[in-house]
């Protein structure tokens, strides 16, 4: 089983750098290097190092671009937001543009979804197929280069003209990309000293509701609850009823229930008789977060 | 000591002639940017690998933090990028390296393109180019939705609406790509296992043959 290049039984000769049967079935058994009259070099560690130092390069732009520019996030995916203006990856505007033109969508969606798509990407596929001469030098091959120019040249300026209509989209509609946003609101948060801000929603906040079947709650439900939440636990703009007793002594809750505030709250001194509203403020000043 | 190890394996698995595919192969003149500088072109097949496994091993440290979950999906990215030491240089790289990657092999393509060396004998090789760049552009259409912020979401359902839109397969790709009727809890999990799993296995086997069949055949001569 040990390799041994000197026996004359070998079914196996080298051809260039690798084992290929020699069956006379390949053709195009690929020069010896020794064919090619120059400077050849093994490939590791000579040829390494060298195209090392390119690697080198690359992955120094490749670290400026990183560090100089953090990675885009947004705010938490909304299904229910409808005015997000969608945009895929900037590899894929070229496609996402060429499906917006008449006869490829609409009634012709199919022709641009499939159609189009299978015929181009198809004949890159089969490229060596199709393109079958010996020439190999673009300049003698007139077809497959110009149709490979004019596929490229169609890409790019796909790709130009859709992130061109999505900025023109932002300006018109004065809309600032939500990464954009969201980094702008951190800035200003660190400016004030704050914490950075977190978008993420919890639902864990809710503050327990203290002595709930005191018998002064059924008129707090009645009276109360249709806006402030029927888990005392408010409503958008409207405050919830939980934890109102860190907020507000029993006095100044009696005298928000009589008199209202704001342009929210309305006074309910006239419904409701001022042992209730005694009574309702004592048990609104009870309502205190669980340490 | 390195010698005596090199023998001992040499003896029982007979590794000389695999160790020169991988190593000790010439690399003639025409490719060797020291010599020709404009052979700079030839680096972009390694460099399209140089930044693949940078992308495999930043993405592997991701997922020591990322949760595939609707709820914590958006917070663990969220808590990765600003909270966790180098989090942003790691997110940060698996980003752009997303989109170099597709610079790179988009150069490596025409670079074969345009010096002819697809043809024969080498057609199977750029057959398979092909295909390793269209799982690169999956990989980059199901990472894209990961994060989970609203530019992933609405890019993903527009995708997804796109893929619907094929006569015959169109609804059968929506729904095993979608898992319901909506972009939700099922489409985060499913492109987070195609991401991570389904299309990486496929892309190490697809690369492991492409670079037996550039050992096999050599590199296309000069012009």
């Amino acid at each position: 089983m040990a390799h041994n290049s000197k026996d004359s039984q070998e079914k196996v000769v080298y051809v260039g750098d690798s084992r290929v049967r020699k069956s006379g079935r390949m053709p195009n058994i690929p020069p010896d290097y020794s064919a090619f009259p120059g400077k050849s070099e093994a490939f590791i560690p000579n040829f390494l190092l060298k195209e090392w130092m390119v690697g080198v390069v690359v992955l120094v732009g490749f670290l400026v671009l990183t560090i100089s520019h953090p990675a885009p996030l947004g705010y938490p995916a909304d299904p229910t937001n409808t005015s997000f203006i969608p945009m895929p990856d900037w590899y894929f505007l070229f496609l996402y543009q060429f499906l917006k033109y008449p006869y490829v969508s609409g009634d012709y969606v199919v022709l641009g979804t499939v159609g189009v798509p299978l015929i181009m990407f198809g004949a890159l596929l089969c490229a060596p197929f199709l393109d079958r001469g010996k020439e190999r030098r673009f300049y003698r091959r007139p077809i497959a280069s110009t149709l490979m120019f004019l596929s490229l040249i169609s890409c790019v300026y796909l790709t130009y003209v859709a992130w061109d209509h999505y900025q023109h989209q932002l300006e018109v509609n004065g809309i600032v990309p939500e990464h954009i946003k969201r980094e702008e609101e951190a800035r200003l948060a660190a400016e004030r000293g704050e914490e950075r801000p977190n978008p993420v929603k919890r639902e864990d906040k809710k503050i327990a509701v203290v002595d709930a079947n005191d018998p002064i709650t059924s008129v707090i439900q009645q009276n109360c609850l249709s806006c402030h939440g029927t888990d005392y636990q408010g409503q958008s703009s409207i405050p919830p009823l939980a934890g109102v007793g860190d907020k507000y002594s029993k006095e100044e809750l009696a005298e928000i229930v009589t008199n209202g505030k704001g342009t929210m709250m309305p006074p309910f001194g006239g419904q409701l008789s001022a042992e209730e509203i005694d009574q309702i403020a004592e048990w609104l000043a009870k309502q205190k977060k669980a340490e | 000591m390195f010698k005596a190890i090199y023998n001992w394996i040499d003896e029982r698995l007979d590794i000389t002639p695999m160790w020169r595919d991988v190593a000790d192969h010439e690399v003639p003149e025409h490719v060797n940017p020291a010599h020709h500088f404009s052979a700079f072109v030839y680096c972009f097949g390694g460099l399209t690998f140089f930044i693949t496994v940078i992308q495999i091993l930043s993405g592997m440290f991701l997922t020591m933090y990322y949760v595939p979950d609707i709820i914590n999906a958006y917070a663990s990215v969220d808590y990765l990028q600003h909270k966790v030491a180098f989090g942003a240089i790691v997110r940060g790289m698996h980003h752009w390296g997303a989109s170099l990657v597709i610079v790179m092999m988009f150069l490596h393509t025409l670079r074969v393109f345009f010096t002819g060396a697809y043809k024969a004998p080498r057609e199977m090789n750029w057959v398979v180019g092909m295909l390793i760049f269209f799982v690169m552009l999956g990989l980059g259409f199901t990472g894209y939705l990961l994060p989970w912020d609203n530019k992933a979401y609405f890019a993903t359902k527009v995708g997804i609406q796109i893929a619907e839109s094929v006569p015959y397969i169109g609804p059968y790709i929506a729904e095993l790509l979608q898992g319901g009727d909506v972009v939700g809890a099922q489409t985060l999990t499913r492109f987070f296992a195609i991401h991570v799993f389904f299309l990486p296995g496929a892309l190490l086997a697809l690369l492991a043959a492409h670079f037996i069949m550039i050992r096999r055949q050599g590199i296309s001569g000069p012009l």
